[in-house]
């Protein structure tokens, strides 16, 4: 194998190690500018959860059913491709809501429409299909993929893309990142009730491959001066979590790292099984929720042991640091 | 059912070498240790020069035990340290959720092209006595098809001792396939009353001259599929990368590329095979990639990967872990699961498509939501309380959904409470509370049940429940849910 092959492995197996898929972390921070278009438009999924979307006031622009371009759905075109859709619109980002025989392919065609950002909803989608998608995703620099199996990315009262519920959401200082979907909600109401609110939620999905991990994200909050703390949702399975401490160990330390606080699930998950994500799994004795603890402690990161103290956790570290 | 006519003859019958003491070599190359269940191999092995009979039996079972040491090695690794981090090594996982029997498991590999013992599978004594005396080999090893392992050691309520045994006469094999078909083994991995054995395994027995690991996995690390190999095989593959990580070999592998040949001689060189068993080693492993790829694998973990005396490269025993996703393509492998080793709460769940584990505890799950679900049982746990069950009710919960789970939950003696806990985001609260309310009243409830309910139409929801005049602890958040469930087991 020639060198350049070698060291062109060596880099994109490294993880934190910038490559050119990170260029796309931008893309992450959607606002009430993002066009917005629908894979799967004409599905039960695909029109229930853009009828939402508009109604919360995302800019959805149209969507893509192979076989009915042409028509209108809910009041936007629909297209039979990706491309076509996005010479159509202009849109910026695609939400899929494709069942898991053809959503790795419906990944695939918004990379090669040069979609900047695809939020992948589908939860299902097997393994291999994903390594697939993501040995693509790595070699390119345009696109930015969240998920699979993912609740979406919010900006309050901006940009909604995907099935989170919007009115728990309050604008607001703190950036959610979660592998959990209703996790993050409990987040989310709870930083709500504290008055803290939210600047982002990005909810990266529960599958072992996927397209955005923890450090895509806390890279954009520490950058971010609209975040102001940080809430990290991890589970067993992995090492992301971390991952994600050593991030913070290097770039969220001194006088002006931002507050971070964390949860992980699966304290009392039974090793060897798979709770319900097909990531959340310790495996060979790896992936358990202690080690994700210890790391994060070790980064500085407040790790509360009750899912229900997070909002006030986070309260209280603004408080400490006069933050309020 | 006899499986012969899926069987194929893909290898010239082996001569076996009749009692020479050395049976297994591992190569100068290999730095050993000598760790304990390899010292056991080799206590096994002299115990055997002599008992000429017995011999390969011994060394046969040495083998299989030293293996399923490693599974219990792994399986228990929740309270062991691993190494393999130190080298970045994938994380390999001992446990399958779908249940293949071996027949199965090696079928699928013989298909494939990976070269497994000869073998047939019986049903019935006669058919086993057909297939021992078809398999012409020189020795034959009986195998009852159980999904619990330690089956060398088990116990059939026959009174026949050992699930697995060496023979090297056909009329043998029949006469020990009517004491193990139809009768229940018992074995230190089964439940006390054992399993019934419906099949087994008539093989030809290999010597096996040299042990190596080798495992092909998905790893998140990689971004894809990984070669795991060792020449140290037939051990505790985590004692491997403690004492002797140097002896862990990996290989990334392209997705798109597939294994090329130089990783494929490099590992196999690496596992220590020389010669023309290089190349030998090497197409099995491709092979075994192949089948990875074709059956949609999150893991196929070979060991031991052994040489035999006449040079061939075998694969003695495998693991396959399936990924659950691949189902919809995968319809044929599906099929073969067994469910019945399996919990038989855990098998009913899934026909609802409810993700069900059920755990120690008495106060029983019920949420939407994998991560949420999770979180349940840790909070119950962080205030005392211990988890009955992880269920998952997923993101479309429907009316049906909720009563069967309901059912599932309210049937497991263990349980003294419910805790309900759902953040309805699309879902709506008020669907679910009728849906809780109808289920109690049709299946009396007769435990606590806590109802922590947040998000669309979360008021509407609460007054059913109040009004419903069913007995409903209702909860502010998961604190609250978590404190009152184990309070109302302690008043009783």
């Amino acid at each position: 194998m020639s060198h350049s092959r070698l060291f062109a492995r060596l880099l994109l197996q490294q993880n934190g190690v910038r490559n050119c898929y990170t260029a796309s972390r931008k893309n992450l921070y959607i606002d009430k500018d993002t066009k917005v278009i629908c894979q799967g438009f004409t599905g039960k999924q695909g029109t229930f959860h853009s009828q939402q979307a508009i109604d919360y006031g995302s800019r959805l622009v149209g969507g893509v059913s192979p076989g009915k371009g042409g028509r209108t759905h809910l009041g936007v075109p629909v297209f039979n491709s990706v491309k076509e859709a996005r010479e159509g619109t202009g849109a910026d980002a695609s939400v899929i809501y494709v069942p898991p025989p053809f959503a790795g392919a419906a990944i695939i065609e918004a990379i090669d429409a040069g979609m900047p950002l695809v939020v992948c909803i589908t939860e299902g989608i097997p393994q291999q299909d994903m390594v697939r998608v993501k040995h693509k995703l790595l070699r390119q620099s345009v696109t930015r993929l969240i998920g699979p199996n993912c609740p979406g990315v919010i900006n309050p009262g901006e940009c909604k893309i995907g099935i989170m519920p919007g009115h728990i959401h309050k604008k607001g200082r703190i950036g959610i990142v979660s592998r959990s979907g209703t996790l993050t909600y409990e987040a989310v109401h709870q930083t709500t009730q504290v008055g803290l609110g939210q600047s982002l939620c990005i909810g990266i999905g529960g599958d072992p491959f996927n397209g955005t991990n923890f450090i895509d994200c806390l890279e954009v909050f520490l950058q971010d001066p609209k975040t102001e703390g940080i809430i990290l949702i991890g589970e067993i399975g992995g090492n992301a979590e971390e991952n994600a401490a050593d991030f913070l160990k290097e770039h969220n330390s001194g006088a002006n790292a931002k507050p971070v606080v964390s949860f992980i699930a699966g304290l009392t998950a039974p090793p060897g099984r798979r709770m319900g994500h097909a990531g959340a799994i310790i495996a060979g004795g790896k992936g358990g929720a202690k080690e994700k603890i210890a790391a994060l402690q070790q980064a500085g990161v407040v790790v509360s042991m009750s899912p229900a103290q997070l909002g006030s956790t986070m309260f209280k570290e603004f408080e400490k640091r006069k933050m309020l | 059912m006899n499986y012969a006519n899926h069987v194929q003859y893909r290898y010239l019958p082996l001569t076996v070498k009749g009692t020479s003491l050395s049976l297994i070599r591992y190569s100068d190359a290999c730095k050993l240790q000598r760790p304990l269940p390899l010292a056991f191999l080799s206590a096994v092995r002299q115990r055997a020069h002599g008992a000429s009979r017995n011999s390969l039996f011994r060394v046969n079972m040495a083998a299989s035990m030293a293996s399923q040491a490693v599974a219990r090695g792994l399986r228990g690794a929740n309270a062991r340290h691993l190494f393999f981090d130190k080298l970045k090594c994938p994380q390999v996982s001992s446990r399958r959720w779908l249940n293949l029997q071996e027949y199965q498991s090696k079928m699928l590999m013989q298909e494939s092209g990976v070269t497994v013992q000869r073998f047939y599978v019986a049903d019935n004594a006669p058919d086993a006595l057909q297939a021992a005396k078809r398999l012409n080999a020189k020795e034959i090893v009986l195998k009852a098809q159980i999904l619990a392992g330690g089956r060398g050691k088990g116990t059939f309520d026959s009174g026949l001792k050992g699930g697995v045994h060496l023979t090297k006469d056909p009329s043998v094999v029949g006469e020990l396939a009517n004491q193990m078909l139809g009768y229940s083994l018992t074995t230190k991995q089964t439940p006390k009353e054992g399993v019934k054995v419906k099949t087994v395994m008539v093989a030809e027995a290999l010597d096996i001259t040299r042990e190596t690991y080798f495992a092909i996995l998905m790893d998140r690390a990689c971004n894809g599929p990984v070669m795991v190999g060792s020449p140290q095989g037939g051990m505790d593959i985590e004692e491997v990368a403690e004492k002797t990580p140097e002896l862990i070999f990996k290989e990334v592998i392209d997705i798109f590329e597939g294994v090329q040949d130089d990783q494929a001689l490099r590992m196999a060189a690496n596992l220590g095979f020389k010669g023309p068993l290089e190349r030998q080693a090497a197409d099995q492993i491709k092979r075994l990639y192949d089948l990875f790829l074709k059956v949609d694998a999150t893991q196929v973990e070979v060991n031991p990967f052994g040489e035999t005396p006449e040079g061939q490269v075998v694969c003695f025993d495998a693991k396959i872990n399936f990924d659950d996703n691949a189902e919809f393509r995968q319809r044929t492998i599906f099929a073969m699961d067994d469910m019945s080793e399996s919990d038989p709460a855990e098998s009913q769940a899934a026909k609802w498509d409810l993700k069900y584990i059920g755990l120690d505890g008495n106060i029983a799950c019920f949420v939407n939501g994998a991560g949420l679900a999770m979180a349940t049982c840790d909070i119950i746990d962080l205030h005392g309380g211990k988890p009955a069950n992880f269920l998952d009710l997923g993101g479309g919960v429907k009316e049906k959904q909720v009563y069967e789970a309901f059912k599932l939950l309210t049937a497991d003696p263990k349980v003294e409470a419910i805790l309900v806990n759902i953040f309805g985001g699309i879902v709506n609260c008020a669907i679910i509370a009728n849906g809780i309310t109808k289920a109690c009243r049709e299946l009396e409830l007769k435990v606590p049940l806590v109802v922590r309910l947040e998000g669309t139409n979360v008021l509407e929801a609460k007054r059913i429940l109040s009004e419903s005049g069913l007995s409903i602890l209702a909860a502010n958040d998961l604190d609250d849910a978590a404190k009152k469930a184990v309070a109302a087991i302690a008043k009783k």
